[in-house]
């Protein structure tokens, strides 16, 4: 089954993915509907607002202060995991990570394996890898079940069939599984869940992702609402869980507040309906569980966000989705339009370390800076202040030595010329007063087309008198200048 | 694979600033200096004018140094910081040089004066010091009728309905979006209807408008047609940006509907001659 999405295959660039979409009228509905939705849950879900803001600012200094203990609380993490039974792999990169994957199933000859939703197999393409070495991975999430039946990949990172309506999902059941077609969404969950309850018996590998890596007691903590989640951890003889090394939190007590941000920001739910917490393989009295457990600590660009102070807020993220909910871009153009595993906001501020800012040269031009991301993250990541920071990095001088991975892809001697065009204009007043008085007496020289600006506009046409005549005379009338 | 974060920054824990909510406001100066902004100044300086007029209606003196242009916000977005803060630098020296509160007839160009000066500065410890109390004195002109002035506003006009359209900048940097409501509230014959998705950007975002036409254009497109559909008559906005933005896609889209800043708005409702435009 092919992996590869193929709407990054139709167009190059951001803006053209863009016109696509924006032109997909039942994409629009889809997206529009399911944002207003889960922007409405969220606000339900938060009545008391100065409850809502002490707990976003606990939520950020209990991630602030993971941070800065970065290293040392990874280490303890190790520690504990491995006293508790646990295979820790550390990787570098996405392909050493799927090395050691690859490498565990091997071991046992595996031939398939199940995965509960996790984005970080995403960012290493795991099914794709898996499946180039004849090992089926089947994807047990029901959204995530639906995007590699049509061979798609996640539009959200919460939500991945979000683009999709029943109608949609009912056609491509019965395209795909000879099933007859219903809109019937209950009826639909139940196609699926009869193919995937065969597959958890039969699988010979669970893979899941984790929502929080809790140190003090080597702990992996996973949030679902299906149940596939655990299907995925418990009934198979391996579990294998994958995570990014940003997960790490100190101690159980620091989970809370994040759960309660978590599940409230992303669905409006006070507790996700299964909450895992798992610490180990079957111990020799119990029932069930696995027969091993490994988890594979994955960095991919993550300590070079975390070198740097500003950058290193991205890595604050608990992957709520709440940002591109709220986001106007988003919501119109859908997630497939970055060509990126994470879309929105949040994508377009962590992608650049995972990828190199050159190959997302438009994600942080992409925004109206309106700030709805920055105003509804849990962890208060200051995502617009982030674009901002990404746009300067996209234009750095390539000769220069570049701070973020892949900056200066953007550079442009012309548009930093017009910028010190720009400059001159504005710190010199009379020549700015000299061309408030040309724009003024010459507005009717204002041409019809402006470029971009009049496809969705009509020409700018200046004012008669600037307000510096303007307030000029009313002074000088009141004697003062 | 530790050894990667040893040499990284090891006393990072900064987080988010927090900005000090609410605001505490100062009782009304006697003077002021209007910063008119490089839309108002080109595009609305009608709107420049008729805050001056509310500001001298308060009994204010009203300052508007020739020697100021642009915040700088356009270079700042666009990631050209050099520029941007040349151009900022500009305008604290005109701004400095009588030290008079500043009030600003649009959201974003406030918030360029009062959040992101901070940050241009920030490694300039001497002048930071000087742009933190440009920060503490600046006002959206909103906010400084309603919690400086303490403006109670006497509706002379006939009964109108009207929509209000709020910068981002306003509502999410300068917390003022809740003024210009109170302030529209004051007026006897005007009644303000809510829109559809009210809270939501209307697309302009500086140089998002041409960089990404397409996307930026879907939002105004929805913008205006939640303006139009909301069964107000005007709508009317404190920020000269969106103001561009929208008027230029209505007039796009050959609709009568149009915005008017708020500043204008005001006035002519508590001024029975300037409705009369003899002002």
């Amino acid at each position: 089954m092919s992996q590869r999405i193929p709407v990054t295959e139709l167009a190059a660039d951001f803006r053209s993915r863009a016109t696509t979409a924006l032109a997909d009228d039942q994409l629009r509905t889809n997206f529009r509907t399911a944002m207003d939705s889960l922007i409405k849950k969220r606000a339900d879900a938060f009545p008391d607002e100065q409850e809502r803001e002490g707990l976003r600012e606990l939520g950020n200094r209990i991630k602030a202060r993971a941070l800065s203990r970065l290293p040392d609380l990874l280490e303890q993490l190790e520690a504990k995991l491995t006293e508790n039974g646990v295979t820790v792999h550390w990787a570098e990169t996405v392909e050493q990570a799927n090395r050691i994957v690859h490498g565990i199933i091997e071991a046992r000859n595996g031939r398939q394996v199940v995965k509960g939703k996790s984005m970080v197999s995403e960012e290493m393409e795991m099914n794709d890898y898996l499946a180039r070495r004849d090992i089926e991975c089947l994807e047990s999430d029901m959204g995530e079940y639906i995007v590699q039946l049509d061979g798609e990949k996640p539009s959200h990172i919460i939500m991945p069939a979000i683009h999709k309506n029943a109608r949609q999902v009912s056609r491509l059941f019965s395209e795909k599984l000879d099933e007859p077609a219903t809109d019937d969404v209950n009826e639909l969950i139940q196609t699926g869940r009869r193919t995937l309850r065969r597959k958890f018996m039969e699988a010979d590998v669970g893979v899941s992702g984790v929502n929080f890596a809790i140190a003090e007691t080597g702990t992996l903590l996973l949030v679902e609402n299906e149940g596939n989640g655990r299907m995925s951890t418990t009934v198979p003889p391996v579990h294998i869980a994958v995570t990014g090394i940003e997960k790490v939190v100190q101690n159980l007590r620091d989970v809370v507040p994040l759960l309660s941000l978590l599940t409230r920001s992303a669905l409006g739910q006070p507790i996700t309906t299964y909450v895992n917490l798992i610490s180990g393989p079957r111990k020799p009295e119990e029932l069930d569980g696995p027969e091993e457990v490994h988890l594979v600590l994955l960095d991919n660009g993550r300590s070079g966000a975390f070198a740097d102070a500003q950058m290193r807020q991205t890595l604050n993220c608990i992957r709520c989705g709440a940002c591109m909910n709220h986001c106007p871009v988003y919501t119109r153009v859908g997630g497939h339009t970055y060509g990126e595993v994470y879309p929105g906001p949040i994508g377009k501020i962590i992608t650049p370390h995972m990828a190199g800012l050159n190959q997302v040269p438009d994600h942080p031009g992409a925004s109206s800076l309106c700030g709805a991301c920055g105003e509804v993250c849990p962890v208060k990541i200051p995502i617009p202040q982030l674009l901002q920071r990404l746009r300067q990095e996209n234009v750095r001088n390539p000769a220069e030595p570049q701070v973020v991975k892949g900056g200066g892809s953007k550079y442009s001697r012309t548009e930093r010329m017009i910028w010190q065009g720009w400059q001159l204009l504005n710190t010199r007043p009379a020549l700015y007063g000299l061309f408030l008085r040309a724009a003024t007496r010459l507005r009717r020289l204002t041409p019809k087309n402006a470029g971009p600006w009049t496809r969705n506009h009509s020409a700018p046409v200046p004012a008669r008198r600037s307000l510096h005549e303007l307030a000029d005379a009313h002074l000088r009338q009141r004697g003062d200048q | 694979m530790n050894e990667l974060f040893y040499d990284a920054a090891p006393n990072a824990t900064r987080v988010a600033p927090d900005r000090p909510k609410p605001r505490q406001y100062p009782d009304k100066p006697a003077e002021v200096v209007l910063f008119g902004t490089c839309v108002v100044d080109l595009f609305f300086p009608e709107a420049g004018m008729d805050a001056i007029r509310l500001l001298e209606w308060e009994g204010i003196r009203v300052h508007f140094p020739r020697e100021q242009s642009c915040c700088g916000q356009p270079a700042w977005t666009s990631g050209y910081r050099d520029q941007a803060k040349a151009v900022a630098r500009a305008q604290l020296e005109v701004l400095d040089r009588s030290g008079f509160p500043v009030v600003v007839p649009s959201g974003s160009c406030a918030g360029m004066l009062r959040h992101h000066y901070r940050e241009l500065f920030a490694d300039e410890p001497d002048t930071l010091a000087r742009v933190n109390a440009l920060a503490e004195r600046t006002f959206e002109l909103t906010e400084f009728l309603l919690r400086v002035c303490k403006v109670r506003l006497a509706d002379q006009g006939q009964p109108r309905r009207v929509a209000l359209h709020t910068s981002c900048s306003a509502r999410r940097e300068m917390d003022t979006h809740l003024h210009a409501r109170e302030l529209l509230g004051q007026l006897d014959n005007v009644e303000r209807v809510d829109h559809d998705h009210e809270s939501e950007c209307c697309g302009f975002g500086g140089t998002f408008s041409v960089r990404m036409p397409e996307v930026s254009g879907a939002m105004v497109m929805d913008k205006t047609r939640a303006l139009m559909d909301s069964g107000a008559v005007e709508m009317v906005t404190a920020d000269g940006g969106c103001l561009l933005n929208i008027n230029g896609s209505l007039e796009k889209q050959q609709q009568a509907f149009r915005g008017r800043h708020l500043a204008s708005f005001l006035w002519e409702r508590v001024n029975t001659r300037a409705r009369k435009g003899a002002v």
